[in-house]
């Protein structure tokens, strides 16, 4: 099953190829990796997108917990949460007939186009992955130039949260 | 910066040495280079650390690891950048295996030159990485001080393990005030320490209930020096032990409750206990692949209590009913107290029966061997060794068939005095080791048992044993092959000996006296025994014993690739009795 795990780890320069290595050392797969600093600079908030058997889930967050480096950690599939990730999408749009299409699923989609010249447009569209890819499919492929995707970001719903 | 902080600023050379003297260390084993100049500078211009001049970076971080396993101190090593660094790998992933509380530092090329591939230079860290528990590099004099405690913290406490500190040149030869901190904090570092009682509640009702329990304990009784709770409770509960290879020394073998080693090749009657068992009490183990045999067929009627300090270790390989999750001794002080406590009693009449089957296994007496042959078999030497020695020397071993003879016939009395390469099994690993517990034992009795594949693989060291007037009794049993893999291409390939047969051997009575030291060679049983008493008498010297022994001789019992508890193959011999 896809796990989503959310984890709090020291911002220290190694900290991410401890993890990264970690799933390749154990042979856990890795579907998506995000990292940045938290609102304290000194920790940084990483989410990975995981699959694998409850056994193997239980041994990933297991040894992850095990690495110094890593402060707390919660498997968010575990109770309601919500995920997020950005797409950025550069498309062909040089005929009239394809500015409106692509217009028209942006609008539908709620996304929005934030880079506009003769040629091209560029599209910014956050949501859950599902809702990304549903986008991707539904324009033209032979319009798209590059797609460029963040990774997922999650966090608990309601007053659940992963702090120090 | 005033005048009276200068004169209290020192270089990194002398915080290092300083922060090691402050940490309690006393003796250090390395091989310098460019990178440490100025470590080794400051070591030579004091005498409350010393240092032991290896002869190979691989000896170095072996014999810290044999220091650390015999006294439960933890070991350190030094060695400079790049091929120090890459030279000490093996060492390193062999403690990591076997859990041993050690620090090792590594020179490093100067900060401004990280990167670029300058002379010397390998990413230490980034080798290290995944057979340390942790490691660090050290960018400023200032963190230099903290980051040796850290290191020192992480690699002793919870479960132990090797700890890397990578220190740049230039960090060594700028200034800083030295601080030694007594106590570190590691926020995201907090090892657990007492199991919980709910678990620990259900345990002994558990083990209480069984009608075939067996304890199976592990190295990690030796390690948390729980050796006297482990025998508290065995005793209390009147139940059969069996070990693992690294747990060996943590329960007298001589006790009826003992039934032997389990495993690969282990005893019969612990295998077939292991099997049979309906109650299973993992204690400090981790149910290695060596040790369960294949898991399909691994304990199919038992539920099992494990009891460990490292979560990642529980339901890793097999799935347990209760595990506990603490360090040994305490979770067994609780465990022994709550059975103490409860009127539940265990089932008399139950253990009685259980006990009678054991003792039908027992009488197989698997470890039998043919005594009358006209060749010295290795077992042989081995119960002679532990006879003489009456199980309490130091005995550390390198890998091959010799290492399961040391484990089958050697009578271990106390803990900490089996040094061996249980999880890596390093060949070249016994002597370094051997040399770090006669450092730390300069008056005890401490052997190294070998073989001619395994010795050759860090001989380099009889010359340290040379300077340092290190009197280790080297028992070599020479079979003139890798026996061990030899074993298996026997039973498994038909014979066909692909390069297991060790062409061109020394002359290895030259070469130990080529060193100084004593060679011996023992060519008949009927000389084992007084060659034995006589090398072991001599006190002061290095004494290397060549036991030419029976070639063809294998190690049974075994249980093969892909079998279970209840398939050992016995020796032909075993009836023999
Ligand atoms: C560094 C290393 N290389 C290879 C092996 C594989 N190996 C395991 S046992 C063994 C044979 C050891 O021969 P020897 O030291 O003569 O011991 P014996 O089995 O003959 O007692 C070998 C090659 C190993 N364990 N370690
Ligand atoms: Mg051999």
């Amino acid at each position: 099953m896809r796990h989503t795990i959310s984890i709090l780890l020291e911002n220290e320069a190694g900290a991410l190829s401890r993890v990264a290595g970690l799933f390749s050392a154990r042979g856990y797969n890795i579907e998506s990796l995000t990292v940045a600093p938290t609102e304290d600079p000194s920790m940084s908030r990483m989410t990975i997108v995981t699959k694998g058997t409850d056994e193997i889930i239980e041994q990933i967050t297991k040894q992850l917990n095990k690495l110094i480096d890593v402060i707390k950690l919660i498997d968010l599939t575990e109770g309601i949460h919500i995920e997020r990730e950005l797409m950025l999408v550069k498309v062909n749009v040089s005929t009239a007939h394809h500015r409106e299409e692509i217009k028209r699923f942006v609008d539908i989609f709620r996304g929005s186009i934030i880079d506009v010249n003769e040629t091209n447009y560029t599209i910014e569209m956050t949501g859950t992955a599902d809702k990304l890819d549903a986008f991707i499919k539904t324009i033209d492929s032979t319009l798209i130039l590059e797609v460029v995707r963040s990774g997922i970001l999650g966090i608990a719903r309601g007053s659940k949260s992963l702090h120090l | 910066m005033n005048k009276a902080n200068e004169a209290e600023m020192m270089i990194g050379g002398d915080i290092f040495v300083n922060a090691l003297i402050a940490e309690g260390v006393e003796h250090i084993f390395g091989y310098p280079g460019g990178a440490t100049l100025h470590i080794y500078d400051a070591i030579f211009k004091q005498n409350k650390l010393q240092h032991i001049l290896v002869r190979h970076e691989q000896g170095a971080v072996h014999a810290a690891d044999g220091y650390a396993r015999s006294t439960g101190k933890p070991g350190v090593a030094l060695v400079t950048s790049g091929p120090g660094a890459t030279n000490a790998i093996t060492g390193i992933a062999t403690a990591y295996l076997d859990s041993s509380p050690m620090v090792i530092i590594t020179g490093q090329v100067p900060t401004a030159l990280i990167g670029n591939d300058a002379f010397q230079e390998v990413d230490a860290v980034g080798i290290s990485r995944p057979c340390t528990k942790h490691n660090f590099l050290v960018k400023d004099v200032k963190d230099l001080a903290e980051t040796l405690k850290k290191a020192f913290y992480i690699a002793t406490t919870g479960r132990p393990g090797p700890v890397l500190v990578d220190i740049p040149k230039d960090v060594t030869i700028n200034r800083a005030v030295f601080e030694y901190p007594e106590t570190v904090e590691i926020r995201s570092y907090k090892p657990v320490v007492s199991g919980h009682l709910g678990q620990i509640r259900k345990a002994a009702d558990m083990m209480l209930s069984a009608k075939r329990p067996i304890i199976y304990s592990g190295g990690g009784v030796v390690l948390g020096n729980s050796t006297k709770e482990l025998i508290d409770l065995t005793r209390l509960l009147g139940y059969p032990i069996t070990q693992t290879l690294m747990g060996l020394g943590s329960y007298p073998p001589t006790d009826k409750q003992f039934v032997g080693m389990l495993g690969m090749h282990g005893t019969y009657e612990a295998n077939m206990a292991m099997h049979e068992s309906d109650v299973l009490i993992a204690i400090g183990a981790r149910f290695e692949d060596r040790v369960t045999g294949v898991l399909e067929k691994f304990c199919p009627y038992a539920k099992i209590i494990h009891i460990d300090i490292d979560p990642s270790s529980i339901s890793k390989n097999v799935k347990v009913d209760i595990p506990i999750v603490g360090a040994v001794d305490q979770v067994l002080q609780d465990l022994i107290q709550t059975i103490k406590e409860t009127d539940q009693k265990s089932d008399a009449g139950a253990l009685t029966t259980w006990w009678k089957q054991i003792e039908t296994w027992r009488a197989k007496n698997c470890l039998n061997y043919d005594r009358n042959s006209p060749l010295i078999k290795p077992q042989f030497v081995l119960e002679k060794l532990s006879q003489l020695t009456e199980g309490n020397a130091f005995v550390a071993s390198d890998v091959g068939q010799h290492q399961m003879f040391v484990a089958q016939y050697y009578q271990f009395a106390q803990p900490r005095h089996w040094i061996n390469s249980g999880g890596l099994g390093t060949m070249g690993f016994g002597l370094p080791a051997a040399m770090g517990v006669q450092i730390a034992h300069p008056d005890e009795t401490v052997v190294c048992v070998t073989g001619d594949g395994s010795i050759q693989m860090c001989i380099q060291e009889l010359s340290t044993c040379q300077q340092f007037d290190l009197p280790i009794k080297i028992i070599m049993l020479n079979n003139g092959y890798l026996g061990m893999v030899r074993q298996w291409q026997e039973l498994f390939y038909d014979k066909r000996y692909s390069h297991t047969y060790m062409e061109a051997l020394p002359d290895f009575i030259k070469l130990a006296e080529s060193y100084g030291h004593i060679g011996m060679r023992i060519e008949k049983p009927s000389e084992v025994e007084n060659a034995l008493a006589e090398g072991l008498a001599i006190k002061d010297r290095l004494v290397f014993m060549d036991f030419v022994i029976d070639q063809d001789e294998m190690v049974y019992p075994m249980i093969a690739a892909g079998k279970g508890h209840h398939e050992m193959l016995l020796s032909p011999e075993r009836e023999l009795a």
